[in-house]
């Protein structure tokens, strides 16, 4: 990019009219004298040069490459913020070099020091591109057309166009003709009357080209932003709702809890939501994905405050529900048995549902229910809980359905200290057995527990009895708060539009001259110029043309003017250059204005 | 929620079979196309070259004076045309330098003029701006006919497929393969209306046909109900952008391939070496195939942008946050930034052309990743790949 902020200032500043396409053998003259002067630089000079060089197109491009490579082992290994417990285990499972990976930040790839060092330099390098390269842009725009090139016929696009005498249009009236017409075509037009007898205009179009580019480049910084806000003052959290149970946003109402850098309990707004209803729906249509779920829904009741009035909302997959500045999701669901243990003393010991977790096909789950009330034992209880229970014939139990058809629960028992009093927090979906007596196992003579709905098994040795009373349904809900989400969003739509701006704008640069021949016909010539790729630019010298021809009365078809094609060969962009620097109002060799007229037309196929 | 049709799903199937089998006589048709052509091209050069070299042999003198192969050049008339092209590779060469501001002036139009140039010989390419012109060829013509028919009965399965399932069919691999393969043969064959790509047949249709085969005995999977987290409008709009994208992005990645090949040839035939490569000569030169595979990318990385975006928004309504680093979000992020370097490599000195090419090849090639191993082997809350 710096070598295009180079010509636009050269373009704008003062001294220098930029006719031609910037001279690509000037460059490495420039970068030459560059390098040759560097060693006298001095720190100051070191330090400009470093600036250069961060801000070059070159580095940019190396960077936003280096990017992509980076961002790949996070897709690769593990990473923490996802899944934490994953980390560990995988560290376990890969003592040789599991702990070298961690040094290098590899599980946290996307917050490590090598990636933000990318991306930071990345946006460094972005703004010092940006902020120039805008500057120089409002001072281009606020300035006239360039001045006219001498030779208009080494444009890219150039064409010539003769009025006859008897069309009495003189050349001064026929630059003021191409400057309305011009103007209307949304060019803006400079018309140059300083040579009475060449007159000629510059026009340019298309400066929201630059402004695009500039607005998508800037936007990108907004995004960043934007995340960085959000990772400073956002929050979320999670929890499990049973039928029944009621959700308040409070700190202690959290199962987990993730809060930002900046985060203050304060910002948390009290409002509830209790779970009423939950319905899951299977596939019983199609064969081969039989039992699959096809919808979730929740019907809660919700409260923006203590004392506001209930609402009853549906919260589902795709739709959460938004409350109090934050959005509930539901992320997952499950079956919870409820069930009653009473103790050695026949006193209900626990009461209630027992969320299973889900561990493989058709809610096949994990059940651990912890019973430290029970007396004078403490009781422990973990197994699984199937939804539609199916024994093979080597004993072992699956699932065969997602629904309840045949809800069993089986279980082996424990009694003796289940650690929870000495106040170290503990898994509640694992039971330590380490301290304690096995009651009941399938390799003991009492035999598992196997349960159905409304039975009840009583433990061996008088240590109580456990009664399966029915299933209720829970979810899993997240809860995030996000402040910087709408400015994210935001910015990148505009970064979108700033995108299609800049790719679909041309910016073009026109100038026309006229005069008259000795035998008072009218020459017209004009000349096309584009920044950047712009594969229509033949298409509009077409077009202005015939809008010309219409203006004047002429048959544009039959003009044997037109040259499509200056290869490279005759149209050095340093000679232009160099003749556009020169007094460009200075008379026009008559041949040369003549000799282009010869041009052939079916040259020209490509438009 | 519509129900499942199994008959229709069936139907689906048979039809898709139909198509690939369709395609399979269009890629054929392709092939014997190139292979054709550049005989007959060659035949013409040959003559061309001939005529030239009598007529035009004080030419060749002062065109090969600052051309390495000189005294070749002036003995057989052949190499006189192949000098001629090396001459205009020179300058193709040193346009290249310029970089796109010198380069971008002009798109095609300064190598049309030289391409068409009488007696180009031995190192011709195909028209370069790559419309049509007044030559017949007629396996051209019938594998496009064999083409439209083949994309006539795959939308017949595409659609039967949606009917079958009740909803938008790209809901797992299968789905995506069978229409995104769909999408690509459309695009293609718009494309064709305005523009003589059909030198690209062969690589297009050889590529759908991969991704029928692939969806077929891969990634089967019959009708079926979509699973709740998938439904939604965001699958609609989100997953239709990102096959179309990858539809264009299939495009360019063909047209950069074969720039490749066309640019190495170009350079072999102007350092006056064998032309051993001439079913080339139907492939417009690497240049032109650079401009117009930029312009389909910029299309492209628009829509991939969208794509991104409007995952960003779903990820956001589905999971409670619109960015997680999800493995699927990680290589999208990286294909949109390594298509942004392609679209900065470009405006950069020294990185257009072959290096440009490499990037928009490296960019597909991630694009391919994303959908066959990250879809399969990855775990992520992306696991919607239907296996
Ligand atoms: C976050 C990193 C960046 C991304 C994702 C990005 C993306 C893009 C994209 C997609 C384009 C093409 C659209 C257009 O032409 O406007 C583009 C163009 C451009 N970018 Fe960037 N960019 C980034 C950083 C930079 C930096 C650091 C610079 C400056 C050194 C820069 C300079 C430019 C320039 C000059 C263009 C215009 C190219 C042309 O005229 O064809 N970009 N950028």
């Amino acid at each position: 990019m710096s070598e295009r902020v180079k010509s636009t200032k050269k373009s704008s500043g003062a001294g220098g009219p930029q006719a031609a396409p910037e001279d690509p053998r000037e460059d490495p003259v420039k970068a030459a004298k560059a390098d040759a002067a560097l060693p006298a630089l001095g720190i100051l000079g070191m330090l400009r040069w470093a600036w250069t060089q961060l801000t070059s197109m070159r580095t940019a491009l190396f960077l936003l490459l280096l990017l992509a490579v980076a961002a790949v082992p996070g897709s690769l290994f593990p990473q923490r913020p996802a899944n934490p417990s994953v980390v560990t285990q995988y560290i376990k499972d890969h003592p040789d070099y599991g702990k070298i990976l961690d040094s290098v930040q590899l599980y946290d790839v996307y917050s490590s020091a090598w990636f933000s060092a990318i991306y930071i330099l990345l946006f460094i390098s972005l703004i010092g591109c940006v902020v120039p390269r805008a500057i120089a842009h409002y001072r281009a725009m606020r300035s006239q057309p360039p001045r006219t090139p001498k030779r208009l016929s080494r444009l890219p696009e150039y064409g010539t166009l003769v009025l006859p005498a008897e069309a009495g249009v003189p050349a001064s009236d026929a630059i003021e003709d191409a400057a309305a017409l011009l103007k209307k075509r949304g060019y803006r037009v400079e018309v140059r009357h300083d040579d009475g007898a060449r007159p000629s205009l510059g026009a340019e179009r298309g400066f929201l080209k630059e402004v695009g580019n500039l607005v998508f480049h800037t936007s990108l910084i907004g995004v960043l932003v934007s995340v960085a806000v959000g990772g400073l003052f956002g929050y979320s959290g999670q929890r499990i709702l049973v039928e029944g149970d009621t959700f308040v946003n409070t700190l202690v109402g959290y199962d987990q809890f993730t809060p930002g850098t900046n985060f203050q309990s304060s910002q948390l707004q009290p409002y509830s939501i209790q779970l009423d209803k939950f319905q899951a729906t299977f596939d019983r249509e199609s064969k081969g994905k039989f039992g699959q779920p096809i919808d979730f829904t929740a019907d809660v009741t919700t409260k923006e405050n203590p004392g506001a009035p209930a609402k009853k909302e549906v919260l589902k997959v795709n739709d959460p529900v938004t409350l109090g500045g934050t959005s509930i999701y539901l992320t997952g669901n499950g079956y919870a048995p409820v069930v009653t243990v009473r103790d050695g003393k026949g006193n209900i010991a626990m009461q209630g549902p027992v969320v299973a977790k889900l561990q493989g096909e058709n809610y096949y789950s994990s059940v651990v229910i912890k019973v430290p009330d029970a007396k004078p034992d403490q009781l422990g209880f973990a197994g699984f809980f199937l939804p539609t229970a199916f024994v093979t014939d080597k004993g072992i139990s699956f699932s065969g359905d997602p629904d309840l058809i045949n809800p069993q629960l089986s279980l082996n028992s424990y009694y003796g200290d289940l650690g929870l009093d000495k106040g170290s927090p503990q898994n509640v979906f694992e039971l330590d057995v380490k301290d304690l007596k096995q009651l009941n196992g399938r390799d003991l003579k009492a035999g598992g527990i196997t349960l159905a709905p409304g039975s009840t098994y009583t433990l061996p040795d008088g240590k109580g009895s456990i009664s399966f009373d029915g299933v209720k349904k829970y979810v899993g809900v997240d809860i995030h708060h996000n402040p910087g989400q709408l400015s994210a969003l935001i910015f990148a739509l505009l970064a979108v539009a700033g995108l299609v701006v800049s790719l679909y704008v041309n910016r073009r640069r026109v100038w026309v001259r006229t005069g008259t021949h000795e035998d008072g016909r009218t020459m017209v010539e004009y000349g096309l110029l584009a920044r950047g790729e712009d594969h229509r630019l033949a298409g509009e010298a077409v077009a202005i043309r015939g809008l010309l021809a219409d203006a004047w009365g002429l048959d544009s078809q039959k003009l044997p003017s037109e040259r499509a094609d200056n290869g490279p060969a005759d149209a050095q962009p340093a000679d232009a250059a160099a003749e556009g620097a020169a007094d460009a109002s200075a008379a026009m060799p008559s041949e040369d204005f003549i000799q282009s007229t010869a041009g052939s037309h079916e040259s020209k196929k490509d438009q | 929620m519509f129900p499942i049709n199994e008959t229709m799903g069936q139907y689906s199937e048979l039809f898709m079979l139909l198509a690939a089998g369709t395609y399979t006589v269009a890629f054929i048709a392709f092939a014997w196309d190139l292979a054709k052509s550049s005989k007959a091209l060659r035949t013409v050069d040959l003559k061309a070259a001939a005529a030239a070299g009598k007529s035009d042999a004080a030419t060749a003198g002062p065109a090969s004076a600052d051309s390495a192969s000189a005294d070749s050049g002036a003995k057989v008339p052949v190499a006189a045309g192949a000098v001629r092209g090396a001459a205009a590779d020179a300058d193709r060469a040193a346009g290249h330098l310029a970089g796109p501001a010198g380069r971008a002036e002009r798109p095609s139009s300064s190598v049309s003029g030289r391409a068409e140039a009488p007696g180009s010989g031995a190192g011709r390419t195909a028209n370069a701006s790559m419309k049509y012109d007044a030559e017949r060829r007629v396996p051209a013509r019938v594998a496009v006919a064999l083409t439209v028919l083949g994309a006539a009965i795959h939308a017949a399965g595409v659609l039967t497929r949606a009917v079958g399932a009740g909803r938008v069919p790209w809901g797992n691999m299968y789905e995506f393969l069978t229409t995104g393969a769909f999408v690509a043969v459309a695009v293609f064959l718009v494309v064709l209306i305005r523009r003589d790509l059909r030198f690209l047949g062969t690589f297009v249709v050889g590529l759908v046909i991969i991704m029928l085969v692939a969806a077929s005995v891969a990634y089967w999977t019959p009708v079926g109900h979509l699973v709740p987290a998938l439904q939604s409008y965001w699958l609609v709009i989100h997953v239709s952008i990102a096959v179309l994208s990858s539809a264009l992005f299939t495009l360019t990645f063909a047209m950069s391939a074969l720039q490749l090949v066309q640019s190495h040839r170009q350079k072999t035939i102007a350092a006056g070496g064998e032309d051993k490569l001439g079913f080339m000569r139907l492939v417009p030169s690497a240049l032109s195939l650079e401009n117009l595979s930029y312009r389909i990318n910029a299309i492209a990385f628009i829509g991939w942008t969208f794509t991104l975006m409007f995952g960003a928004i779903w990820a956001e309504k589905a999971w409670g946050r619109f960015w997680g680093w999800d493995t699927k979000e990680v290589w999208t992020f990286v294909i949109w930034v390594v298509y942004a370097g392609y679209l900065h490599a470009r405006a950069t000195r020294g990185w257009t052309g072959t290096r440009a090419a490499w990037l928009s090849i490296v960019g597909y090639l991630c694009v391919v990743f994303n959908f066959t191993i990250v879809n399969q082997f990855f775990n992520g809350l992306h696991s919607y790949s239907g296996l």
